[in-house]
């Protein structure tokens, strides 16, 4: 009685569970990824797609098998029975269909692994400093002179929005910096993104841009995308950084380049 | 390591031996089919033997962990890595602790000539157990003094990554040293005990680990000597 | 018998209740004991993630009783924002340290291996209970942390600095309760450094007469795997976390950089790597989710075994995998650490090895299900509770085909799809692995039978309500939704939350199904019906004590020898199908 209630149920949450996920939505809410809008973001989605596909034949594989030989064997009497092939045959065809699995997805994954993060970003992408603290991030551009100010971490004084720290009395380059609570970036041009952090780690996280990259205090990392489509995307902060982690947002705001050009300059003012 | 057998040397004792012994933990294989077990068994496969083995292999690798968190700190790419001139008391500390690991040898020799019966009195056995002992204690007490040079120049446990890791190896190995130190009285009390018969594993597995001790010393002035 | 620390397997039966069942060096007592500790563990962590459900779904909703509990951290029992991370720190923190390390290792590993190995007790019996009573002192300090200042920590289980390296300025909890946090868990780190140094000692040394090493049980095996492991996870994170409290306490600068600016305050550091914590961490972290899995792989295989009635396909080959899971779980951690900003190539030297890892839990995976093919499956609550681990082991592993690809994880890294998977293959599966272990040797350990009707609906429930709530997690990770957050606000999460409010029911639904499980505990303790020396008809030496539970020194002044490997199935002999290990003469070619 057991054995084949086990084996039912098994069977029907397997079923169950691949349901939603081959639907792409659970309880009228969508579940998949969103619409990419970045120029990496395809190698990162046909290699989640291929993984899915993998993983989900192996699990209902294994759920389905799993129900069946209980179904089958359960409070069975008489002589047992061995597998054909014994642990020999699981042990061969482990090697050879993971084995090779894994070394093909290792292959292939790498490579969209390396758009991200193996190519430096272009020599004409635009820089943009990205500084995250409990609990907004902020942005800057370096203006007109191209070069970023220094930052002080005692001159942060966010009464005055001077949220970088900055100190444009004695700093020529911090002068024509222009500081931002959103990302706005001009569609389809490469942005070099400098992150800094002011306090504790952060994390900065577009689903749409599919970029995930730490602050991690004390380290100068940079990350760096093209974004293919205008519109506003939620920024939020994937990495725990006290109370208000879950209220840490800002906005990807991308624009034509012309849009871009207006607001940078309306911004200098 | 030198091999060392020794029979007690009193009726008393050797009844104690054996029971201790009929009480030790390992009787592999050495069971007799169905018999009663509790009467003989195999005295040898001792678990302290394992166990400081085992123990030491931990350890290690905290020191292992510790060293290269060293190196990664090292290279965390701000420059704060300074230098701090190591107190020269510290070649004088390991020369003591060096000096203990061969008192030890030299204990460990005469206690087996002792409990082969070849020596009358525990006075030649317990003098060089007392070396070994003192010989510790200078290197901790020098330990200390090391650290006052330090303090005297201004060098803190926080005033920079080298002082900080000097402060950390040095005191950690130094609480793992105490524990030495520890089991080296637990043997010289037993040595002199009558009721409670210092065994040969008990005195070998604490002279492993006070080796073990020096070695790590070595080490850990190495990478000191090496990095600061 | 003072040297009894250090040496004698055996100890005099104690008389006085305190020697008997409070210090009691007796490893079936300190078994007992890590279980009750667990057990206790156990149901605070889910408590706690009772009321992050809650919360998470109905922010403003006050809690019964809550209010009155935690004046700061829920005013009038509404849980504010802070108070959310610190019950989910504890909650991990709980979970994984004194649940998953203590129950499957410490408790039954402590109760069962001496026996199975035909020991009289653990090597150092002194050590033993010192090990535990040193457990008790940390969940102590760990838990003294709720009632501290202003509570207990919110930087989660993993402690990343330097949000739980600066102190007070960092937010809420990481004064004191983070400092707590940091003792608690080196305390814990010394009293599993001691106890796999006893389990070693013991496996290696007190092996009765024919116990080859070949011839140890699975289960065993697997205790002794993890205890080896232990031993060296535990030794990196002990002084990573005494660097943590020097940083925290005197001022140091190990884990904090220079020129952090928080709460307003210049951190008075320079220099320090938040990385060199993630590093020390995670080597240890995840060797630490093996040492929560892989004794229950052993439960499940032992169980799995006598309750089909043959051996598995390879009994020996689940050790080698197990092996080579022990070993490759030290060159994987930094997987968790694609996105922290380390080299881009060393995070494909780390994704290797962490597929390599899907290797030998395939060959597992394959082997249980191919030996259940032509067996005599018995069903029962344990051997239910098996194959329910399976099910999860299958489902949590094959979402870490996915984590283990940095590309992917650029996506899912902290997100719902992690915590569906750690939670699926780490927290469900190896709890079944305890549930199982529980139904099956509760006959030994108390002389009687658990009720099997309790036991089956606890399964069933159980197995439902668990698939219920952490299957959506992973719908969760494929929509974006990240992890940590204590209410979900953003556009895009809030369409979520129907899915959050299916899971929090899901929750309590599962929660609630454990009353079962305890009410069958307590009435089968007292009022169960009388288990036969041998109730499942298995061969291995924990059947073969003169009495349940054991006598004080297990085999009542004899000692086992050993004749044959462990598993002797599906053969004739005069007991049934089955040859005892101590029962002479020959057994089946192997
Ligand atoms: C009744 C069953 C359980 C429920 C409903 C539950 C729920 C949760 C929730 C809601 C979180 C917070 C996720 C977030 O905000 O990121 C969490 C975190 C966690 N849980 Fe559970 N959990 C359960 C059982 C377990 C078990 C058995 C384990 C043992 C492995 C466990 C280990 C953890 C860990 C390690 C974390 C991470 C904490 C952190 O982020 O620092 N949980 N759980
Ligand atoms: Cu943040
Ligand atoms: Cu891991």
């Amino acid at each position: 009685m057991g054995g084949k209630i086990f084996a039912v149920l098994i069977v029907i949450i397997a079923l169950a569970s691949a349901v939603p996920i081959m639907n792409h939505t659970f309880l009228g809410a969508s579940v998949t990824l969103p619409e990419d809008i970045s120029t990496h973001g395809k190698a990162i989605d046909d290699q989640l797609s291929v993984t899915m596909k993998e993983a989900g034949i192996s699990f209902l594989a294994a759920q389905l098998v799993l129900g069946l030989f209980v179904w089958q064997f359960a409070n069975r009497k008489g002589a047992t029975k061995t597998f054909p092939g014994g642990a020999t045959a699981m042990v061969i065809v482990a090697f050879l269909f993971v084995g090779a699995e894994v070394l093909a997805l290792g292959m292939v994954g790498s490579k969209a692994w390396g758009m991200v993060y193996f190519k430096p970003a272009a020599s004409d992408a635009l820089p943009v400093q990205a500084q995250a603290g409990q609990f907004a991030f902020y942005f800057r551009y370096p203006g007109p002179d191209g070069k970023f100010g220094q930052i002080h971490p005692d001159k942060i004084d966010e009464g005055n929005s001077n949220f970088f720290g900055l100190d444009p009395e004695n700093d020529i380059p911090a002068r024509d910096d222009i500081t931002a609570g959103e990302l706005v970036v001009p569609v389809g041009k490469e942005v070099n993104l400098m992150m800094h952090a002011k306090d504790v780690g952060h994390s900065f996280y577009v689903r749409e841009l599919r970029i995930q990259q730490d602050f991690v205090p004390g380290l100068d990392l940079s990350v760096h995308f093209t974004a293919t489509k205008i519109g506003k995307y939620e920024i939020v902060c994937t990495q725990l950084c006290g109370l208000g982690h879950y209220n840490m947002k800002s906005y990807l705001n991308v624009m034509s380049q012309e849009d871009f050009d207006k607001w940078l300059k309306s911004q200098s003012n | 390591m030198a091999t060392i057998l020794h029979p007690p040397q009193t009726e008393v004792e050797r009844g104690r031996q054996l029971e201790n012994n009929g009480a030790g933990g390992g009787f592999r294989n050495l069971a007799p089919e169905g018999g009663n077990l509790r009467r003989v068994k195999d005295p040898s496969g001792e678990p302290t033997r394992t166990g400081i083995w085992v123990g030491m292999a931990a350890i290690a690798m905290s020191f292992a962990a510790l060293t290269s968190a060293l190196y990664v700190r090292e290279g965390s790419g701000y420059a704060d890595w300074t230098h701090i001139s190591l107190p020269p008391i510290l070649w004088f500390n390991t020369l003591s602790l060096v000096l203990s690991s061969i008192a030890l040898e030299r204990a460990r020799h005469r206690v087996a000539t002792f409990m082969r019966g070849q020596e009358g009195t525990r006075s030649v056995p317990m003098l060089w157990l007392n070396a070994t002992m003192l010989l510790g204690l200078v290197f901790v007490v020098g330990q200390y003094f090391a650290w006052l040079k330090l303090r005297s120049e201004g060098l803190y446990l926080p005033t920079n990554p080298n002082s900080s890791f000097f402060y950390v190896l040095t005191g950690v190995h130094v609480v793992h040293v105490l524990g030495g130190l520890g089991g080296l009285s637990r043997v010289m009390l037993k040595f002199r005990s009558a009721t409670n018969p210092l065994r040969r594993s008990t005195l070998d597995t604490t002279s492993y680990y006070w080796h073990f001790m020096g070695l790590l010393w070595v080490y850990l002035l190495f990478i000191l000597w090496l990095k600061l | 018998m003072s040297d009894m620390s250090v040496h004698a397997a055996v100890h005099g039966a104690p008389t006085s209740f305190i020697r008997k069942y409070v210090f009691s060096l007796d490893h079936k007592i300190i078994g007992l004991q890590y279980y009750a500790l667990a057990l206790v563990a156990v149901v605070t962590g889910m408590v706690l993630s009772w009321i992050m459900r809650v919360h998470l779904v109905w922010p403003n909703a006050p809690i019964p009783g809550l209010g009155a509990l935690a004046k700061v951290g829920a005013p009038g029992g509404v849980v504010t924002p802070e108070y959310y991370l610190q019950l989910m720190t504890m909650h991990g923190t709980l979970m994984v340290f004194f649940v998953l390390t203590n129950a499957p290792f410490a408790a039954f590993g402590n109760y069962f291996l001496p026996i199975q190995i035909g020991a009289e007790d653990m090597a150092f019996p002194r050590f033993n209970m010192m090990s535990f009573w040193t457990t008790f002192v940390a969940f102590c300090i760990l838990i003294s942390a709720f009632f501290v200042g202003d509570g207990p920590p919110l930087s989660g289980w993993t402690g990343y600095a330097p949000l739980s390296a600066v102190g007070k300025d960092a937010g809420p909890g990481q004064g004191i309760g983070q400092s707590l946090w940091g003792i608690s868990i080196f305390v814990f780190c010394i009293a599993s450094l001691l106890g796999s140094l006893n389990f070693i000692a013991t496996t290696l040394d007190l092996r009765t007469k024919g116990m080859t090493l070949s011839r140890m049980p699975i289960v065993t095996w697997a205790w002794f795997i993890t205890s080896c492991i232990a031993l060296l996870a535990f030794a990196v994170l002990m002084p990573a976390c005494l660097l943590l409290i020097l940083d925290r306490v005197t001022g140091t600068s190990f884990f904090i950089p220079a020129g952090l600016n928080v709460g307003d305050h210049i951190q008075p550091h320079q220099g320090g790597s938040p990385l060199l914590w993630q590093h020390l961490f995670w080597f240890f972290g995840h060797p630490e989710v093996y040492i929560a899995i892989l004794p229950a792989i052993g439960i499940v295989s032992h169980i799995l075994i006598c309750n089909m009635r043959k051996n598995m396909l390879s009994h020996r080959v689940l050790i080698y995998c197990m092996m080579a899971i022990g070993f490759l779980s030290y060159m994987v951690w930094g997987h968790h650490m694609f996105l922290s900003g380390m080299n881009p190539f060393s995070a494909l030297v780390f994704s290797f090895p962490t597929l390599m890892i899907t290797i030998p839990a395939t060959i597992m995976t394959l082997i249980w299900l191919g030996s259940l093919y032509g067996s005599n499956l018995r069903i029962n609550s344990a051997s239910l509770f098996c194959l329910g681990f399976i099910s999860m082991f299958v489902s949590g592993g094959v979402s870490g085909f996915f984590l283990a690809q940095p590309s992917i994880d650029i996506y899912l890294h902290a997100t719902y799809f992690v915590v569906g998977h750690f939670h699926m293959v780490m927290g469900v599966a190896a709890i079944m692995g305890v549930f199982a272990g529980t139904y099956f040797w509760f006959p030994k350990m108390t002389g009687r039978m658990m009720n099997e009707t309790l036991g089956r609906w606890h399964f069933f429930l159980t197995l439902i309500g668990t698939y219920a709530i952490f299957m959506p997690f992973h719908y969760l990770g494929l929509a974006g939704n990240v992890r940590r957050y204590s209410a979900f606000q953003d556009d895009f999460l809030v369409p979520l939350i129907p899915v959050h409010k299916f899971i929090t029911y899901a929750a309590l639904f599962t929660g609630a199904a454990q009353l079962i499980f305890i009410a069958n505990l307590v009435y089968s303790r007292f009022k169960g019906p009388q288990a036969s020396p041998n109730p499942w008809e298995c061969t291995s030496l924990e059947w073969s004590t003169p009495s349940s539970p054991p006598p004080f020194d297990n085999f009542g002044g004899q000692h086992p020898v050993v004749h044959h490997d462990p598993y002797q199935y599906g053969v004739k002999s005069s007991t049934g199908d089955y040859i005892m290990q101590t029962s002479p003469g020959p057994g089946a070619a192997s």
